[in-house]
């Protein structure tokens, strides 16, 4: 691609650090599970680390996403501290969300991340309100919807990207392809790349690799700086592949063999290490001690986590609203 | 029905008194936002022109005109509640909120509990229903029972101009979402303005008349039935009280349980259809706390359980009416 916009050194560490943090916490949260020490429902973000760590990067602290169930890696790379989340995921009082979200429903406002949701479909109208609110006040904050290609046959795809359109929101829509909707194949759901939906309501649509570091990060740096500008939304289809079932414990036997070993080959987080240390940007020393300081942290988090009260049983009627209501 | 009728001095209705409250918490607060289908004054200022002279005043940015996408409105709404705002939804008719349930039930109302307290949905969703204009299945049902069955989500329905007026802008205050139901055939009904800046408490029940032998509890149009019924129930010698609800979650449990103490009958009337309804969970409530004090079992009334017929007399038959409570008011005081 001509006259595309490449992220510069330090940007390019701070991608991969994102990356392995992704790819560390998803290996640390399948042994914790595995091991019995942690039990709650896990959708696997390893293979869709590109995605986030690049849209973060052209991010600032006070920009906004919304995300999903399978959301860990659009988490962590937005800045959500590794013992809140854990201790989130583990239940405690002392969670992101006092324990009372879940892996599903983390928040983290000081880091922008504002919902996620369980609900196939359900981040992009709520980011248009985000976006609204930053349209009023003139602050130039950008609003990530993140979502996956089974969500683009939802109906609160086509109103949310059409209401963004029509409004100019500062939105974009960022379809991570996974090629699967749960246990089903995406070309078995939609005739046309999600990508060709923007279009239809007047907005750029680009379908990109959201697993080579440099396009993912263009589009996002384009459509970012397009949202900023005031110039409306932009949907960005970003092809990627979800390393496992759909849920831990999902035994993956309706994925093909022979493209899922494809994909794993060509595993982007090992890719993009070799590429830094190729094109000389880091080399082997530095990349491994930010790993091993990601180990570290991963290590005292979960042990935060684990050591962590869980919430007490007033927590009930607690935040159901502002003031405690009786039922 | 007085349709578009001049307003007497001092005298306002349901639909103007909405109106004013909105157009005074626009005036007086810069995050309030009005949105929703058809509410801009190019399009009339809403369907039966609720919101007429918003845009006008207060700019389409913040009275915005929104493509007939319920779930989009009411995310929209909630977006911009997580970022400050305080943003007025309306979802034209009741059961077109059956199409944004997910924003509603599963975002709006839980988002505060599930992020910890973390975050709030302060949003209030402006809706309209109600039989008596021969709308059919699918435009004028009272849906309030589902959500009052979510936890996180406020219900308020008010009966009079002035309820309406302080009702909306204590919804606008709230921190929580709130759905404010509007009595579509009774919007032009007059009675006594609110003063400016009104506020009538969520959760507080009003009694509207005060008796001694049965406690007559009701909310939104059926307000309008049971007012003859309490006069003509005097006529035979029955002493009633009427109470309106006005919030139906939280209700007013004390109010209610105060009144059913000292008449020690109580009778429930609504619009909704009866089975699970609204009325269920107070009779269910007041027959555990006053148990054993109670003259009478606790006596519903709602509609028919059956989607709202078409046809005039179907849909006459479909709601209670005065002579229904009356006749049932009758029947808890003869029971002995």
């Amino acid at each position: 691609m001509e006259n595309r916009l490449s992220p510069d050194a330090d940007t390019q560490l701070g991608i991969y650090r994102r990356m392995a943090l992704i790819k560390a916490n998803d290996e640390r949260s399948r042994k914790v599970i595995r091991s019995g020490r942690l039990v709650m429902p896990y959708y696997s973000p390893r293979g869709q680390e590109v995605i986030p760590s690049c849209i973060s990067a052209c991010l600032t602290d006070d920009d906004y996403i919304c995300t999903i169930y399978r959301g860990t890696h659009d988490m962590l790379a937005k800045g959500v501290p590794l013992r809140d989340l854990w201790a989130e995921l583990a239940g405690r009082v002392t969670g992101t969300c006092k324990g009372k979200g879940g892996p599903m429903h983390i928040t983290h406002p000081a880091s922008g991340v504002m919902v996620t949701t369980g609900i196939v479909g359900s981040s992009m109208p709520i980011a248009n309100g985000l976006a609204w609110a930053a349209q009023l006040k003139g602050d130039g904050r950008v609003t990530i919807a993140n979502f996956g290609d089974g969500a683009a046959n939802i109906g609160a795809f086509h109103e949310s990207l059409n209401l963004a359109a029509v409004w100019k929101l500062p939105v974009v829509f960022v379809c991570q392809n996974n090629e699967w909707g749960e246990h089903t194949a995406y070309e078995k759901t939609s005739n046309v790349p999600v990508a060709a939906r923007g279009n239809s309501y007047g907005m750029p649509g680009i379908r990109v690799d959201g697993n080579d570091v440099f396009e993912m990060y263009d589009a996002a740096h384009a459509a970012i700086a397009r949202a900023r500008a005031g110039e409306g939304p932009t949907l960005i289809e970003a092809m990627t592949y979800r390393f496992h079932g759909h849920v831990f414990g999902d035994a993956d036997g309706y994925m093909d063999k022979a493209r899922k070993a494809a994909a794993l080959a060509a595993d982007p987080v090992p890719r993009f290490r070799s590429h830094l240390i190729d094109a000389g940007i880091a080399d082997e020393a530095t990349l491994a001690g930010m790993e091993a300081e990601i180990e570290a942290a991963l290590d005292d988090a979960v042990e935060f986590a684990l050591a962590s009260a869980f919430p007490d049983e007033s927590e009930l009627t607690r935040d159901v609203f502002g003031e405690e209501v009786a039922a | 029905m007085s349709r578009g009728a001049a307003l007497a001095e001092g005298k306002s209705n349901i639909l103007q008194s909405v109106n004013t409250a909105l157009a005074d918490a626009l005036a007086e607060d810069e995050a309030v936002l009005v949105l929703g289908e058809d509410i801009g004054d190019a399009e009339e200022g809403g369907v039966v022109g609720v919101t007429r002279g918003l845009s006008t005043r207060f700019g389409e940015h913040r009275v915005r005109t929104t493509p007939i996408s319920e779930q989009a409105i009411i995310g929209a709404a909630i977006g911009a509640s997580l970022a400050g705002f305080k943003p007025v939804a309306e979802i034209m008719l009741m059961n077109f909120t059956t199409v944004a349930m997910d924003m509603i039930v599963n975002h709006a109302a839980k988002l505060r509990f599930m992020s910890g307290g973390q975050t709030n949905v302060p949003i209030v969703i402006r809706t309209m229903t109600g039989t008596g204009f021969g709308s059919g299945g699918q435009h004028c049902d009272y849906l309030e029972a589902w959500f009052a069955h979510t936890a996180g989500i406020k219900v308020v329905a008010p009966s009079s101009p002035a309820d309406a007026y302080g009702l909306m802008r204590s919804a606008i205050d709230d921190p929580d979402p709130v759905l404010f139901i509007e009595n579509l055939p009774t919007y032009w009904n007059q009675s006594e303005a609110a003063p400016p800046g009104h506020r009538v408490p969520i959760g507080k029940a009003n009694r509207l008349v005060e008796g001694d032998d049965v406690t007559i509890l009701a909310y939104a149009r059926m307000i309008q039935e049971a007012t003859p019924a309490v006069a003509q129930l005097a006529e035979a010698g029955i002493s009633a009280e009427l109470v309106d609800l006005r919030t139906i979650a939280p209700w007013d449990r004390d109010a209610v349980l105060a009144s059913v103490a000292k008449t020690r009958r109580l009778l429930i009337v609504h619009e909704a259809v009866t089975p699970f309804g609204v009325g269920a969970e107070i009779a269910a409530t007041v027959s555990e706390a006053l148990f054993g004090q109670l003259a009478a079992p606790v006596k519903r009334l709602g509609g028919a359980f059956c989607p709202v017929p078409f046809s005039k007399p179907l849909e006459m038959a479909f709601a209670p009416r005065t002579a229904d409570i009356v006749a049932a008011a009758q029947q808890l005081v003869g029971h002995q």
